[in-house]
């Protein structure tokens, strides 16, 4: 994270593809195992998200829809473009 | 400052979701299977909060001879202090479904 302000390549650097799909529908997974699918409004440094349109997933099944959603960081195992 | 260096719509970090929610019923979803409802009165960048008229729902598995039943206890509190390395998520209230 240190290394968030040294801009590498365009699109070279996990980052730099991470502010490439904001405004996609993507798929976040969480170590908990918990899915969120929704529109990615945007991500910081510390990969805290913010979703649109979110729908959560446990098990696979769906569980409830969030207008907006905010998703601390620490709890992402993986962001996935749709 | 640093969002005002940027030429910022309103939601250009995520954190500013948060800031949005100020004052308003903001529902929690806590590592743990725990879950709050209250009104976002304080947060910060570690994503403590400082919540209102809580209620908290906790929910647990009985595995009363494997026969698992998800238990539900609920509990209020007139203000509390979350520590932000417990919190999952956290969205308007009025937009869940």
């Amino acid at each position: 994270m240190e290394n968030g302000a040294i801009t590498q390549g365009e699109g070279k650097d996990p980052s730099g593809w991470l502010s490439e799909i904001i405004g996609h529908p993507v798929t976040v997974k969480l170590n908990s195992g918990v899915v969120y699918k929704g529109e990615l409004q945007s991500v910081d440094g510390y990969m805290n998200i913010a979703l649109e349109k979110t729908e959560e997933y446990v098990n696979g099944a769906k569980r409830r829809s969030y207008g907006d959603a905010f998703v601390r960081g620490n709890n992402v195992m993986y962001i996935a473009a749709d | 400052m640093a969002d005002v260096a940027e030429e910022a719509p309103s939601v250009s970090e995520p954190l500013d979701l948060v800031r949005l929610l100020l004052d308003e019923v903001v529902f929690v979803k806590l590592r743990g299977d725990r879950e709050l409802k209250g009104r976002l009165h304080a947060y910060d960048s570690h994503c403590n909060l400082v919540l209102g008229d809580v209620e908290e729902t906790i929910y647990v598995v009985e595995d009363e001879e494997n026969d698992e039943e998800v238990k539900t206890i609920s509990r209020k509190s007139e203000m509390l202090f979350v520590r932000g390395d417990s919190v999952v998520l956290i969205s308007p209230q009025s937009r869940i479904h």
